[in-house]
């Protein structure tokens, strides 16, 4: 009887790199350990726009272990053109260069940074280096900004304009039933737990090793070659830790550049970290104004919809999202027309964070389709059932798979939809309020190009290897069973190597495409190794696999067998002695190819999700509790049901933080992000966070990538919000449209319930 | 500039005694050093981890002679004395703490940055004894964020170090 554990693609082992985790041994960004180290900690500017006029370090320079304050008055040479400083994903525009001159362009950006012998002492001494500057006017407000709203004319490479179809003006204004409604969503910051951090390596022939919290190791070398005028080969990016980064981590940030730049001016190891408070001066998830209108036929059919939006961006970088498209392309409706632009502010660029676009449009989207249906008199997911579309409706194409009514009935089911009433107050128990709502999610499945190598060894170990990350997402334990799955070997003969930009070309680390690009990389490259082995088994004297193709065959247990006689077989390591082999070592990379460029035209290609939501309000203190969430996904295939499962959590967790927590406040008059600490920029806690429930609906879909698997990242952020909204008003029978729904805004007598 | 040479540091620093991990360490420390500093830049156990350095997040949870604190809080040579137990020293040689075991099992966590911090208080809540069922777990380690979310997780996790250890209120939640 065959009692080998089953490792492959679709079951649920732990986590691969999990030991290390719980031991304290994984290593992150700031924690690799160099002799004669240098800390560098930076020293932030105090304005949002102008110039700095005077910068007085002398101060600072006479703290005893300090070794240099660099600055834009003394710093080595940078590149001098915009393209140099461009990473692979950075938006149009001039990217900041950091000392570059003594402009400021948003708050909180780093002007000097003092490099110590220790930590201590060079946080003591950038607290003594003063500056002066020169302000001018500038402007954070975003509703304000909307006066400089526009469309550049160079768009973002990643952006998808909408698509219109019909009259919606007309229908919109035909409509007997309608609903219009402006939407707000506040900036957010990433704040993964751990900080941007860059540990630089002086390797003393010039060369550097630099350990950097990024999403991108290759994309870090590449800039970094850019910037400094280095060939990337001296460069080596390592990130085999990262702790969380949720989009922050996709483009190269400032910490990296300063320590590159000051271990090449001195030669010497240098590391720097941001503190929590500098974690609020780079990228984060733009604000947005959102206006949807939507008519239907008093019988709910949905007839028009109307789909505006504006996200924030920085002066210097037009960052773009696809916020508008979402609803387009779900809904089965004959009009529909979107519109989107973004606005200035004098901040840092916003940049992608977790589902950038989606979670912001399709989470008010869905606001708007349950407004829609109480307007119509009809319960919410019944009114989603009756405008169900099989098609892309905004692109009109077929979708490769689409198991979202599945979704809707198995998380109806499981949450008990059907003993909802309609009416909102209608479910109270004790003092408080019940809730129940329901939303929609939907990303992208996306596939990129990604290469992969395979080592196996006399001895059986196999290695593989490419230049991904895993930001917690999992990808160590994907490639390890993508490994095993084709090579039937036992997680403990599999080592995966990742986070190093000397390893086989990957993408970034986002957009939820990690998992299906590098899965199918390793399963190429490992089918590759198998077939090498198939062809040295067969060659073997008396081989039972003499003749036997790679369909005829199964690896497992590490053995190569006859698929219909597993007793006829050999072992791999005998075939590896047989044939003198010490190792087999192959490079493959994954693309879509000439069919799966086909099909990307043909077809699109999207996860979708149903999300329930309960909360209870307590109505004289407006708390609110989400005390339960049901998640049922369509994402296609599933590596592993439970790393699969906490992408979901995850996502659910940050939507229902994106639904009553997560805000950053501006100080107008300072320009700058003024609760920017753990304390005062609120996410959810472990008491906050209640019952939780993921499904995943059967959804098999060969076409979409080569291993038919979609990706999770994202899906689970999207729509989460939009189901706690929709809970709060079937709750309380108040519709607050601008995110979070914070306590002030539910107390609030002025909000016409 | 290459040719800046190292500079001494030349405050007066104190010295301390503290046992980490089992191992006592005689150490001579500044004064405006901190326990977390300590451990992760000059004794390289770099298990406990920074992610706000303001008692806000957790992350730096350890044991100091078996309650758990934040050690970014506390400076150093106020410990002169104690015993100090990190992430590094829950194992025994390859034998792991139930909930280092719980954790992986429970998949509790995923980037793992906070999971040092978010076991070291655990394993302080389970000394502490008070914790009996789920709602108080979630209560009790509500000062441990997680930003990846493994929230429930971490609850089932402890739940099941809790109940083998027959400390579970019956009937609870």
């Amino acid at each position: 009887m065959n009692v080998l554990q089953n490792v492959g693609i679709g079951s649920a082992i732990n986590r691969v790199d999990g030991l290390q985790k719980v031991t304290g041994r994984a290593r992150y960004a700031a924690e690799h350990p160099v002799p004669g180290l240098l800390h560098g900690v930076i020293v932030s500017g105090a304005i949002p726009k102008g110039r700095i006029v005077t910068l007085e370090d002398s101060e600072a320079r006479a703290v005893p272990g300090v070794v240099e304050v660099l600055s834009h008055k003394n710093r080595p040479h940078v590149a001098w053109f915009d393209r140099s400083h461009k990473d692979m994903v950075a938006p149009p525009g001039s990217p900041f260069k950091a000392l570059y001159d003594d402009k400021i362009l948003f708050s909180g950006q780093p002007i000097a940074l003092v490099i110590a012998e220790s930590f201590e002492v060079a946080r003591y001494a950038a607290s003594l280096v003063r500056a002066s500057y020169e302000v001018e006017p500038h402007n954070t407000d975003f509703h304000k900004a909307q006066a400089e709203r526009f469309m550049p004319s160079k768009k973002r490479d990643t952006y998808h304009p909408p698509k219109n179809r019909g009259d919606a003006d007309a229908a919109f204004a035909a409509a007997p039933v309608k609903v219009s409604a402006e939407y707000h969503l506040a900036t957010e910051h990433h704040n993964p737990m751990e900080m941007h951090a860059s540990t630089v390596v002086w390797e003393g022939d010039g060369s550097l090793t630099v350990f950097d919290k990024t999403q991108g190791p290759q994309n870090v070398r590449d800039y970094l070659a850019g910037v400094f005028g280095m060939s990337a080969s001296t460069i080596r990016v390592m990130n085999p830790f990262v702790g969380g980064a949720f989009g922050s981590g996709l483009r190269p940030q400032y910490q990296v550049y300063l320590a590159v730049m000051a271990a090449r001016m001195l030669q010497r190891s240098v590391r720097v970290v941001m503190t929590r408070q500098q974690m609020f001066t780079h990228g984060h998830r733009p604000e947005a104004l959102q206006s949807v209108q939507l008519g239907a036929e008093r019988d709910g059919t949905m007839t028009a919809i109307r789909n505006s939006a504006t996200t924030s961006t920085s002066r210097y970088e037009n960052n773009m999202e696809d916020v508008v498209i979402w609803g387009m392309m779900n809904y089965a409706c004959e009009n529909a027309a979107g519109e989107y632009a973004i606005a200035p502010v004098d901040t840092a660029t916003s940049t992608d964070m977790r589902a950038p676009g989606a979670a912001t449009g399709m989470t008010f989207f869905e606001m708007a389709v349950d407004e829609l249906a109480y307007a119509a008199g009809i319960d919410p997911l019944e009114f989603r059932l009756k405008n169900y579309s099989e098609t892309d409706q905004m692109n009109g194409t077929p979708f490769t798979s689409k198991a979202l009514r599945e979704a809707y009935a198995e998380g109806a089911e499981a949450f008990g939809w059907s003993r909802r009433s309609q009416a909102p107050r209608s479910m109270k128990e004790g003092r408080e309020l019940v809730g129940w709502g329901v939303a929609t999610g939907m990303w992208d499945a996306m596939f990129s190009k990604t290469s992969a190598s395979a080592r196996l060894s006399a001895n059986g170990h196999l290695e593989v290897a490419s230049a991904a990350s895993d930001i917690g997402t999992g990808t160590y334990t994907v490639m390890t069973q993508a490994a095993a799955d084709t090579l039937g070997l036992p997680v403990e003969q599999i080592a995966v190597r990742l986070g190093d930009s000397s390893l086989p070309k990957a993408p970034v680390e986002g957009g939820s495409w990690m998992a299906a690009s590098v899965g199918a990389a390793v399963q190429l490259a490992c089918r590759s190794v198998a077939e090498k082995l198939l062809s040295a088994a067969a060659k073997m004297q008396n081989s039972p696999l003499a003749g036997a193709s790679m369909e005829a065959v199964r690896f497992s247990g590490g053995r190569i067998a006859l698929r219909d006689d597993p007793a006829r077989g050999v072992a791999i390591t005998e075939v590896m002695r047989a044939s003198g082999t010490d190792v087999i070592a192959v490079e493959e990379t994954a693309s879509a190819g000439i069919s799966g460029m086909i099909s990307q035209m043909r077809k699109s290609r999207n996860t979708h999700s149903a999300i329930f939501v309960e909360v209870r309000v307590d109505e004289e203190l407006g708390v609110v509790r989400v005390t339960r969430v049901v998640n049922a996904v369509a994402a296609g295939r599933i590596i592993n049901p439970k790393t699969a499962r906490s992408q979901i959590l995850g996502g659910v967790v940050m939507g229902i933080s994106m639904a009553l927590h997560e805000e950053s406040m501006t100080d107008h008059r300072y320009g700058r992000f003024m609760n920017h600490n753990y304390a005062e920029y609120h996410v959810p806690v472990n008491a906050d966070i209640h019952d939780i429930q993921v499904i995943f609906v059967d959804e098999p879909d060969p076409e979409v990538t080569p291993l038919g698997v979609k990706g999770l990242g994202e899906i689970g952020i999207v729509g989460t919000a939009a189901a706690v909204a929709n809970a709060i008003f079937h709750a309380t029978g108040k519709r607050v449209r601008a995110l979070p729904i914070t306590i002030d805004k539910l107390v609030d007598d002025t909000v016409a319930p | 500039m290459s040719d800046v040479a190292p500079i001494s540091i030349a405050f007066a620093a104190m010295p301390i005694t503290l046992t980490i991990n089992g191992h006592e360490r005689r150490l001579s420390v500044e004064p405006w050093v901190t326990l977390l500093d300590l451990l992760r830049e000059r004794e390289d156990l770099t298990g406990s981890k920074k992610g706000c350095d303001h008692g806000q997040c957790g992350a730096c949870t350890v044991l100091v002679d078996g309650r758990r604190m934040n050690s970014c809080l506390k400076l150093a040579v106020s410990l002169d004395g104690a015993s100090i137990t990190t992430i590094e020293g829950l194992a025994e040689g390859d034998r792991l703490d139930p909930l280092q075991q719980a954790f992986m099992d429970h998949d509790a966590f995923q980037c793992g940055y906070c999971t040092p911090g978010q076991i070291c208080s655990a394993k302080g809540l389970l000394n502490e004894g008070r914790a009996r069922t789920r709602d108080e777990v979630r209560e009790m380690m509500s000062g441990n964020l997680c930003r990846c979310g493994a929230y429930t997780n971490i609850v089932d996790a402890v739940m099941q170090v809790l109940e083998s250890r027959g400390q579970i209120k019956e009937a609870a939640e």
